[in-house]
């Protein structure tokens, strides 16, 4: 499983790989922290979209900036940005999502000494026909402002083409998920968890190669089905995920998770861009289509029904909530879907983490009694 | 006379007579949204920054939550009512206004036992995305429908597709209240509120640039109190007589030499939301120093954009005042504002509470304290609290902070 470490690998090092196809070719890479950030369109204009998950290192720089009560992302960010960390990226893009991170692109733009910025002010609500009209006016402003930068034509064709390459990739990543909760094991929840971190970060013809020549060798056509294996299936909930560990001490318990409903996650991955037509305008479909997040407003009770369904279908005992430390728009949605899910009668935990996870030994105990309560 | 009888009228002197009027009012509103039902009238909740306007001239109650928060604060019964959204799951990171204002609903909590059932609620997301999935809450509580103005964030500039946007919206907004209240809106009755709102702005503004003068009349914690009817009961001839009596109240006390701080000596500005549950003793604690805080960043912000309001083209210029709001903006322009305002009061210090509640409005003061001591060579003070949940607020550690500050001014 060559294939696997080198993506496990690129997800444990992100830094080291995005130097590397810099040193190459001085490929721009342009840095993100959401996936409402439009990487088609980032990679039609030949740049590489990176996505940043915040900082393995202590944070002393950003405290100059960035309050004690700010997430760990946007300050391990910030973090990464001053201390020279990031210095391969060409420049950052911001989509409008949470308080935090508006503020964020602010301080990031003032200090970061990057030569791109771009804010992406997108709509806030996604149920309206006005709402996505503005998506698209902004996405295509957002076009013509990395054109410019870049200096490249950037054309519909090539937005077209990033959308079959990025396409591709959702759609590799979404039949591995599905392997996975039909046979957890063909591949460690850890793995998997790392391959999507590796998609986010490499360039992404290369990502869309290898993953498809990873289901190949795991021979995924025909995966054997579920047997009872005695073991237990959850689904982790919340926003990001940067702790892989969590995973093995998971396994470690007893429990395989199955299923996500994670930025780093399957919000990643759900729906495709249409390939015809306005490409722009398709990319703006997909967001206004998929599942909201909880920094944007659609139906107020969508996410709630979401997870008990995604609970059902995937046969999870159990949903974990895994919430950064201060991320408010998370933190506001999860009594409603604890509510939901004590409806349906599944049970759940909530493990908040900032920068790193609690001590081991309390994690695993809190995850043990959960795991053996499910 | 004995020296307290002086005390005591010297105290007396400075009260201002206007706040038994604006009490008053917030009185017969408060029963007049309670009682809602009984008069057949409909009640809306809205966002501070949202625009009432719309709710006033359809014969809308409009009620504003984040009053009810200042008022639970102000009451101090904030710890208790933040404890109870921890108690349902709410996490104590969350802004304190909204975990307050949700605890309160189903217990009739507060000071006033709680806040009128809604029938609708409008929320405009110019001041933070807390104010989204804090509406969304209650929808889901009330299960009543819920309007949402979404005004595109301004980092560099308002862009004609965020303008169009906002304005299509508007007209949207027009549509939903004539759904909910089952009429049209009237607009020569819009155009009349328009023009009272501006006026109420205008005259909200020229009470605060009062405090300009030396020595002040009012300080900024009078500007936190009287801010209520410029929010919520804009667009009304009542608050536009009364802000009238409150600028004639502060032009005599000018006149008559009246100062707020008995011994004025130090002018500083405030940034960001009061610490509610205790105004009194940072106020007293500022005049020990005989200084006053004589101006702030958050009672302006209302006023801070009327210029951009044109009453007779209020639905698309209000579209770009609203979005255009203090913090709705990025630092760079919040600093502006803020060098703006320490010209216009001639203060000598800024004095910032970094409010664990407000993240919108506290990430960056870091950058912006860095901006007003490097650009403008003003001393700044960072106060670290909370606007509502008083376990944030520890009284040694502040005081030590501002006593240390004000020792240094004064050298
Ligand atoms: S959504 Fe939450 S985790 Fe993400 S940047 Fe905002 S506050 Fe932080
Ligand atoms: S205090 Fe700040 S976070 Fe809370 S409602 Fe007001 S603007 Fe929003």
């Amino acid at each position: 499983m060559q294939l696997l470490e080198k993506l496990c690998q690129i997800a444990e090092n992100p830094y080291a790989y995005a130097e590397k196809i810099k040193g190459d070719a001085r490929t721009p890479i342009i840095g993100y922290f959401c996936s409402y950030a439009p990487e088609e369109v980032i990679c039609a204009a030949g740049a590489v979209p990176f996505r940043i998950f915040g900082t393995r290192g202590d944070i002393s720089l950003a405290d100059a900036h960035l309050q004690s009560y700010c997430c760990s992302l946007a300050r391990g960010g910030l973090e990464d940005a001053l201390t020279g960390r990031l210095s391969f990226l060409d420049g950052t893009v911001f989509p409008h999502t949470c308080d935090s991170i508006q503020r964020l692109s602010d301080i990031w733009r003032l200090n970061g000494g990057f030569s791109f910025h771009s804010d992406i002010v997108l709509p806030v609500k996604l149920d309206t026909p006005s709402a996505r009209t503005y998506m698209t006016a902004v996405l295509r402003d957002f076009r013509d402002e990395l054109a410019a930068a870049l200096k490249v034509p950037l054309t519909d064709d090539d937005l077209t083409s990033a959308v079959r390459t990025v396409n591709q990739i959702r759609k590799h990543l979404g039949d591995l998920y599905a392997a996975h909760s039909k046979t957890p094991g063909i591949l460690s929840a850890k793995a998997l968890h790392q391959v999507i971190k590796a998609a986010m970060v490499m360039d992404r013809k290369e990502a869309a190669a290898d993953l498809a020549a990873l289901l190949e060798s795991l021979g995924l056509d025909n995966p054997p089905t579920v047997a009872d294996s005695g073991r237990k299936r959850v689904i982790l909930s919340g926003g990001i995920c940067n702790h892989p560990d969590l995973y093995s001490l998971m396994e470690v318990a007893g429990a395989d998770v199955v299923w996500d409903d994670l930025c780093t996650g399957t919000r990643y991955v759900e729906g495709l861009v249409g390939e015809t037509g306005d490409p722009i305008a398709a990319i703006a479909e997909r967001y206004m289509e998929r599942m909201v997040c909880p920094a944007k407003h659609s139906d107020n009770t969508a996410r709630g029904r979401n997870l008990v369904e995604l609970a059902r279908t995937h046969q999870a005992g159990g949903v974990i909530f895994l919430f950064l430390k201060f991320c408010d728009p998370h933190a506001f949605d999860y009594p409603y879907l604890k509510q939901f899910l004590d409806e349906a009668g599944i049970p759940s935990m909530v493990l908040e983490i900032e920068e790193r996870l609690p001590p081991e030994g309390q994690m695993k105990t809190r995850i043990e009694s959960f795991v053996e309560m499910i | 006379m004995t020296e307290q009888n002086i005390a005591d009228l010297e105290k007396e002197k400075r009260k201002i007579k206007s706040v038994a009027k604006m009490k008053e009012i917030m009185t017969t509103y408060y029963i007049e949204a309670k009682t809602a039902a009984e008069s057949g009238k409909k009640v809306a909740w809205i966002t501070s920054g949202g625009p009432v306007e719309f709710l006033i001239a359809m014969d809308v109650i409009p009620v504003y939550p984040e009053n009810h928060g200042a008022m639970i604060g102000a009451s101090k019964m904030g710890v208790d009512l933040c404890e109870k959204a921890e108690e349902m799951g709410y996490s104590r990171d969350l802004c304190s206004y909204a975990r307050a204002d949700i605890a309160a609903a189903p217990i009739n909590g507060g000071p006033i036992g709680g806040l009128p059932r809604p029938d609708f609620l409008v929320c405009c997301n110019n001041i933070c995305g807390t104010v989204l999935k804090w509406y969304e809450v209650m929808a889901r509580y009330f299960d009543v429908p819920l309007f949402i103005l979404d005004t595109p964030f301004i980092h560099k500039e308002f862009s004609p597709a965020a303008k169009k946007y906002v304005i299509d919206q508007t007209y949207e907004y027009i549509a939903f209240l004539e759904a909910q209240t089952g009429k049209k809106m009237d607009y020569d009755r819009m155009h009349e509120v328009s023009r009272l709102a501006v006026e109420g702005l205008r005259l909200w503004q020229a009470v605060l640039d009062t405090a300009a003068h030396k020595p002040a009349p009012m300080t900024a914690f009078d500007a936190f109190f009287h801010l209520a009817l410029i929010v919520t009961l804009r667009g009304t001839q009542t608050t536009v007589d009364y802000y009238r009596q409150l600028l004639a109240e502060m032009e005599q006390r000018i006149k008559d030499g009246i100062a707020m701080v008995p011994n004025e000596k130090y002018r500083l500005l405030w940034d960001n939301l009061p610490v509610w549950y205790r105004t009194k003793w940072l106020s007293e604690k500022f005049a020990s120093h005989d200084a006053c805080l004589v101006g702030d960043t958050y009672t302006s912000a209302w006023s801070g954009v009327m210029d951009l309001i044109d009453p007779d083209n209020f639905i698309e210029s209000g579209a770009v005042a609203y979005s255009s709001v203090y913090i709705n903006v990025s630092l760079d322009k919040m600093f502006d504002t803020l060098a703006a305002l320490i010209r216009k009061y001639d203060v000598d210090g800024l004095v910032m509470h970094s409010n664990r509640s407000c993240k919108p409005y506290s990430f960056g003061q870091y950058d912006l304290q860095k901006m007003v001591m490097e650009r403008l060579g003003i001393p700044t003070l960072m106060i670290e609290a909370d606007m509502v949940d008083a376990r944030s607020f520890s009284e040694s550690q502040i005081e030590t902070r501002i006593d240390a500050f004000m020792e240094k001014l004064k050298t």
